[in-house]
């Protein structure tokens, strides 16, 4: 063991950007040589992987008790406001730079053959490559500030590829929604900034944490406010309960974009906000139970609205949004390590899925595109039986399917079934109750998962083929550059659960097959014991058993059957009901109607939040801006020429009427000099 | 570099320079054949740009004193105690290199626009440019008191002859809604000078004898009213902010690059200059500073939410202004050393900013011939290099980090904070609505469907305007990313400002009715 | 003697702007106008004898300028009735708002 220096730190952050200026500079002076972005792409990446693997690997053998800080620059000194563009590598930064660099290249290397007839080749690498150093920006930023630059920038990119196809409004108006409702999650994180900034007189992680216990009461109205308001932009960024709406539309950017930043990367910040900021969330009971009830919320809502979804991509998107509420229930009730679990296990089968489903839509618009049919590539109406025509899609994207259903052995199993758990054995304290409300809530939404995605698997891959008969002899595998990702990252969706296997699971019969193994909470200790320790100095202990009765190991057997049933029973009714191609459809009625139409949120909001404001600023304008106050100029300046006009009337231009004004006004001053 | 400067006692005569060189350079372009005129006037901005420019590095940021002064003011009307005295601090040096650095850049941006009367228009610019360095580095009141007004005639004309269709309206709206302000502040000065001589026996409008004038509470407070309702004008805080849209509008492109990039930071400059320490009593009142804060602030959610909804592309920006200006304002007057230092940013940081929106907007218009954001659609598809610069800009201009605006708007909103909470919270919600009037106008104009045939053959930037660009384009980043340069030039004056306001401050304010009717607060005196 | 002189003096000034103020005609005008003047030219004179020699002089001052104005006037007077044939004032307002 011996002391830990990480190598090359500051290249992992800048050769993205390297990547980003020599792609732009593509984008601009060369367009068509494509073989640059293609290069220099995924490149970029993959050397910074392979840095990131170095020090992984390096921290490994290393203790590290506390986090390595390097400054490069001094930022923002004001008085006592000292900023400096530092980073801070240390467990959880390490963990989440693996994961950005790691999925970032395999997507950037699918993106290679997703996008090669794109005219903006070169410019959507270099918006990946830029979106990539925001985000190790990010997360290897070590002060608040720094994060918020992260933060915002990948909100830039994720805008920029959202709209990448801007000639189409409906693409150039959903990239916008995006950056304005994530804005509303920023005015959150400034505030919660200024608070901490105001009461600490610093923002930089390790004083912050070092500070706050001391600092702030636990349960304080101060630090409640704080994290508070932390959350709310962390509901912007990561989709939650209200801010959510933006993601289902951000699926309007290429594929690939909503496999890295939509659903692996981006859209976990907030996760990675709650877990960097666990000291203070362990402070705030009050807020636990708020950002635990909000993910729940979010993933039961988000699950209804992905049951009766055709879009392929807007059913992962729901679904996106679902299991990010399951992280958050996890950090929520203070298993900070069990959210991160499900960043990171989530990260693999949610890009493998939009991967895959990259693929589907790929094959479809080359299908629909050789006989010029103008069906909608991705509504999964058209699809069904595709598992014929495209094996190994079909194949990694049951694997992914498997595990966000949480089904044994699969990543997924590992780490929701801790996400429940947990919610259980935290239901202790004050507020025992919502958390038990919290943990029915999440067994739910794990049932209306398991639903969804096999509806989504077997309307895509199963069944009969409804792309149309001449269109049937086009569809055909993606080529290898775009399938060897989804084979790694299908391997990543079984194995990457293995690194934390509970006891209550190893210790039963065919199950514990796979070893117990508590490495990733070892390896996050250094991060979350001071919010562990907070929390056990003013909680009860963990509760034992779940609200109503059963043991960790009954309810991981109970998870694991429930999701087999729920497969098996959905592939039955899925199955047996017959599609028929989107232009044949009926219109969906009823619940299905209500749940397909999103419970009209968009509609709501709408005529709540955004009409009001428009015409607010619209009656400001004319009546207060040009109505009062230009009235009130313009009127003075009238009232001043009507003045002037009424003095004009005495100039009649007749001498004699001069001549009588001025003898008057003589007599008028004799008079005042003679009396 | 130094030791060359010491040499040609570069400190000792640069600001006078800059102050008389662009009069040599309006002599030239009088004489000038007209079709050189544009060609001298660029060329005499470039040199003083290039001769402002060591100021940079033989500014001393540990001093907080006046720099690059004379050994003793210069009399110039003696019976009247009025000098001829000019140097700058760590307020004043940044917009001082602000203005040199905009000048060349609004004029190389103009040589297309301008067409008509080209000589008359180059000249009324470089005497601008003398107005503007006048009222920066002017040390006597009465000099800053010329210069102040001098600026008004050059803009006035440059509405008026080469502007848009309303342009005779909109230049007088400018001239009397800022010549409305400054003759209360005329008065106030001259209160001043005549109290110092009530009350030293001798008449003078140096600044640094006006700051020894010793007044009551009351007085305080009504000279604070009459000089800041002239800064409020300039600035503009709502609600005297109408005359802003409209002048921006009509204006040609370098009169708006200017009058934004410049002009507006004025009356923020008043404010540091005059208001807080010649009436700190005033300044530091609880009522005032919360009107003012109050006012700042529906600067910055009002203006935002009426920019949203403007057809012309040239006025939205202009409201923009208004709300950028607004958090300057809340930085100076949360009276904290990350409000005002960010205040000063965000000055900096909206003169690259705006300037380069107008740039570009200007740049469309001589290609359209129209501002109406309607107009246009998808540009990104003909004109790239465009496209990616306007969305930089719009970036910078809605405070993303790692441009200059976040630096500023942060430190501001930080500053405020300390001392407001509440206030700094509303308008920290600035960066909601500005992401809701940039981010359509954007959308409509540079993306979209290219659906407007007129658009579809639109040429993408010269040289020439890529080279206009440049340097702000560079400015936003550098800022944004490495802001401490600036930050340290104007750190020590910055902060002793504040600890002297501080000292002289009221312990006990009294309420303000009370001034109104009872004199019982006259006993009030500061020195 | 000398009130009997100020006040014919006065008497015919007051004529003068009597005409000036009611009578249209710019000849008239003229003549009301060259009333006032030597109206006070007459109390110059009649006040020299009681004050000093300076009023004497004014006089000379007056009538040069009379007489100037005289010529300045009347060519006016010409020039407006070559123009339009009237010299009725009423016609003449061009100075009006």
């Amino acid at each position: 063991m011996h002391h830990f220096e990480p190598t090359l730190l500051g290249l992992i952050v800048l050769l993205p950007l390297v990547g980003f200026a020599i792609n732009g500079l593509t984008a601009f002076l060369a367009p068509e040589r494509k073989a640059i972005p293609t290069v220099v792409g995924p490149a970029v990446l993959g050397l910074a992987f392979l840095i990131a693997l170095t020090n992984f690997l390096r921290m490994l053998g290393a203790e590290l008790h506390e986090p390595y800080v390097h400054s490069y620059w001094s930022w923002m000194p004001v008085g006592n406001l000292q900023i400096d563009a530092a980073l801070q590598l240390d467990q959880l930064s390490m963990l989440m730079t693996m994961i950005i660099t790691g999925v970032g290249t395999l997507i950037h290397v699918f993106s290679v053959g997703y996008m090669k007839a794109d005219a903006g080749y070169a410019r959507y690498f270099a918006y990946l490559n830029l979106f990539v150093f925001f985000m190790l920006v990010l997360v290897l930023g070590a002060s608040f500030p720094l994060m918020f630059v992260g933060w915002e920038g990948v909100g830039l990119c994720s805008y920029l590829l959202i709209g990448f196809w801007f000639k189409d409004r409906k693409n150039a108006d959903a990239g916008k929604k995006a950056f304005i409702v994530n804005r509303i999650g920023d005015f959150g994180f400034i505030v919660a900034m200024m608070l901490i900034f105001s009461n600490l007189g610093t923002l930089n992680y390790v004083e912050v944490f070092e500070a706050a216990p001391a600092a702030f009461a636990y349960g304080g109205g101060v630090i409640t406010a704080i994290t508070l308001f932390l959350f709310l932009g962390a509901t912007g960024k990561s989709a939650q309960i209200p801010l959510y709406v933006w993601l289902p539309d951000a699926m309007a950017g290429p594929t690939p974009v909503s496999a890295l930043i939509h659903a692996a990367t981006m859209v976990t910040a907030g996760v990675y906000m709650i877990a960097r900021s666990s000291v203070l969330f362990a402070l705030a009971p009050v807020s636990q139970v708020v950002v635990a009830g909000v993910g729940a919320l979010t993933a039961l809502f988000a699950a209804t609205i992905g049951l009766a979804q055709y879009d392929i991509k807007k059913v992962l998107a729901y679904s996106t949004v679902s299991q990010l509420g399951y992280m958050f229930i996890g950090v929520g009730v203070g298993a900070f390590a069990a959210g991160v679990f499900h960043l990171m296990t989530h990260a693999f089968f949610k890009a493998l899925l939009f991967l895959g489903s990259g693929a589907v839509i790929h094959a479809m618009h080359e299908a629909f595109h050789h006989t010029h049919k103008d069906w909608d590539p991705q509504d999964m109406r058209n699809m069904g039986g595709l598992r014929k025509y495209m094996p190994i899609t079909f194949a990694t994207m049951w694997i992914a399917t498997l595990a966000i259903a949480g089904v044994w052995p699969f990543a997924g199993f590992f780490s929701k079934d801790e996400i429940i758990w947990q919610a259980a054995a935290h239901a202790v304290g004050p507020y025992a109750g919502w958390y038990k409300l919290i943990w029915a809530v999440a067994l739910l939404a794990a049932v209306l998962t398991a639903f969804y995605m096999t509806r989504m698997m077997v309307m895509t891959f199963h069944g009969e083929n409804r792309t149309g008969e001449e269109e049937r002899k086009h569809l055909h595998e993606v080529p290898a550059v775009m399938w060897v990702p989804l084979a790694v990252l299908a391997v990543l969706s079984v194995v990457g659960g293995w690194v934390n296997v509970p006891h209550a699971v190893a210790d039963l019969p065919v199950l514990g097959w796979i070893p117990t193994s508590e490495w990733l909470h070892e390896w996050l200790h250094p991060i979350t014991e001071h919010a562990d320790a907070i929390m056990a100095a003013n909680l009860p202990a963990l509760a034992e058993t779940a609200p109503i009765g059963g043991s960790a190991a009954f309810w991981a057997i109970a998870s694991f059957g429930i999701a087999v049933a729920v497969i098996l029973v959905a592939s039955r009714v899925v199955g047996s009901r017959a599609y028929r191609p989107a232009t044949e459809a009926p219109e969906p009625v009823g619940l299905a109607r209500l749940l397909y139409n999103k419970w009209y949120i968009d509609e709501i909001y709408d005529a709540v939040v955004v009409r009001p404001i428009v015409g607010a600023s619209k009656a400001l304008w004319r009546f207060v801006d040009q109505g009062l106050i230009d009235g009130t100029v313009n009127g003075l300046g009238h009232a001043s020429r009507a003045l002037g006009w009424v003095g004009s009337r005495l100039q009649t231009g007749q001498l004699n009427t001069y001549a009588f004004a001025v003898a008057i006004g003589v007599l008028i001053l004799l008079g005042f000099v003679a009396f | 570099m130094e030791a060359f400067l010491n040499s040609i006692g570069y400190s000792s005569w640069v600001l006078h320079f800059l102050l008389l060189f662009p009069l040599a350079g309006m002599a030239a372009v009088l004489l000038a054949p007209a079709e050189r005129a544009k060609h001298v006037a660029f060329g005499a901005s470039l040199v003083e740009f290039v001769v402002s420019l060591p100021i940079w590095s033989a500014f001393n940021a540990a001093s907080g004193a006046f720099q690059f002064t004379m050994d003793a003011p210069l009399d110039w009307i003696p019976a009247w105690g009025i000098h001829y005295y000019v140097g700058i601090d760590g307020i004043s040096v940044l917009l001082l290199l602000l203005t040199t650095l905009m000048t060349p850049i609004a004029l190389l941006g103009s040589f297309r626009y301008i067409q008509a009367r080209e000589k008359t228009f180059y000249a009324m610019m470089l005497l601008l440019e003398t107005g503007v360095v006048g009222v920066f580095v002017a040390l006597d009141v009465f000099l800053f008191f010329m210069f102040w007004e001098l600026m008004l005639v050059p803009m006035y004309f440059i509405i008026g002859i080469w502007g848009g269709e309303r342009r005779i309206y909109a230049a007088i709206k400018f001239f009397l809604y800022t010549a409305v302000g400054s003759l209360l502040m005329l008065v106030g000065i001259l209160y001043l000078v005549f109290k110092l001589q009530a009350q030293t026996g001798e008449l003078s409008f140096l600044y640094s004898d006006l700051l020894n004038v010793s007044l009551t509470f009351r007085e305080q407070v009504w000279l604070f009213a009459a000089f800041a309702l002239a800064f409020l004008i300039k600035v503009p805080v709502f609600p005297f902010h109408t005359w802003l849209p409209d002048a921006h509008v009509e204006a040609p492109t370098p009169g708006s690059v200017i009058l934004a990039a410049v002009l507006l930071k004025m009356g923020a400059y008043g404010f540091l200059r005059f208001l807080l320490p010649l009436f700190p009593q005033a300044a530091t009142h609880p009522t005032i500073v919360t009107v003012l804060l109050v006012l700042g602030l529906i600067g910055v959610l009002y203006a935002a939410w009426v920019a949203a909804v403007q057809p012309d592309a040239k006025k939205l920006i202009a409201y923009t202004s208004v709300a950028h200006m607004g958090f300057v304002v809340l930085g100076i007057f949360a009276m904290t050393v990350q409000g005002v230092q960010g205040g000063m940013i965000i000055m900096l940081s909206h003169g690259a900013s705006t300037g380069a929106m107008f740039l570009l907007l200007g740049m469309l218009y001589e290609r359209r011939h129209t501002r109406q954001i309607a107009d246009f659609g998808g540009l990104a598809a003909v004109m790239p290099v465009f496209a990616a610069v306007f969305v930089l800009t719009a970036l910078a201009s809605i405070g993303l980090p790692g441009t200059s605006g976040f630096v500023g708007e942060f430190l501001a909103l930080l500053g405020t904070f300390q001392t407001h909470p509440w206030i700094a919270t509303f308008a920290a919600a600035g960066v909601i609505f500005a992401a809701y009037y940039m981010l359509p106008m954007v959308q409509k104009i540079v993306f979209n469907a290219l659906d407007k045939k007129e658009n579809a053959e639109l040429p993408d930037l010269s040289r020439r305007e890529m080279a206009v660009l440049a340097p702000l384009v560079a400015l936003m980043i550098w800022i944004g990313v490495y802001p401490k340069p600036f930050l340290e030039r104007m750190e020590v004056t910055v902060v002793e400002l504040l600890q002297d306001v501080d000292q002289r401050r009221l312990v006990n304010p009294p309420p303000l009715g009370e001034l109104i009717g009872s004199r019982s607060v006259d006993g009030l005196s500061d020195r | 003697m000398l009130t009997n002189s100020l006040v014919l003096a006065a008497i015919l000034f007051s004529i003068g702007v009597l005409g000036v103020v009611v009578r249209r005609n710019a000849i008239i005008l003229f003549l009301c106008i060259e009333l006032m003047l030597n109206a006070v030219n007459l109390a110059f004179v009649a006040l020299s004898r009681a004050v000093g020699i300076e009023g004497q002089v004014f006089v000379f001052f007056v009538m040069a300028v009379a007489a100037a104005e005289a010529a300045v006037g009347l060519a006016i007077v010409i020039s407006i009735f070559r123009h339009s044939e009237t010299v009725d004032l009423k016609n003449f307002n061009l100075l009006r708002w």
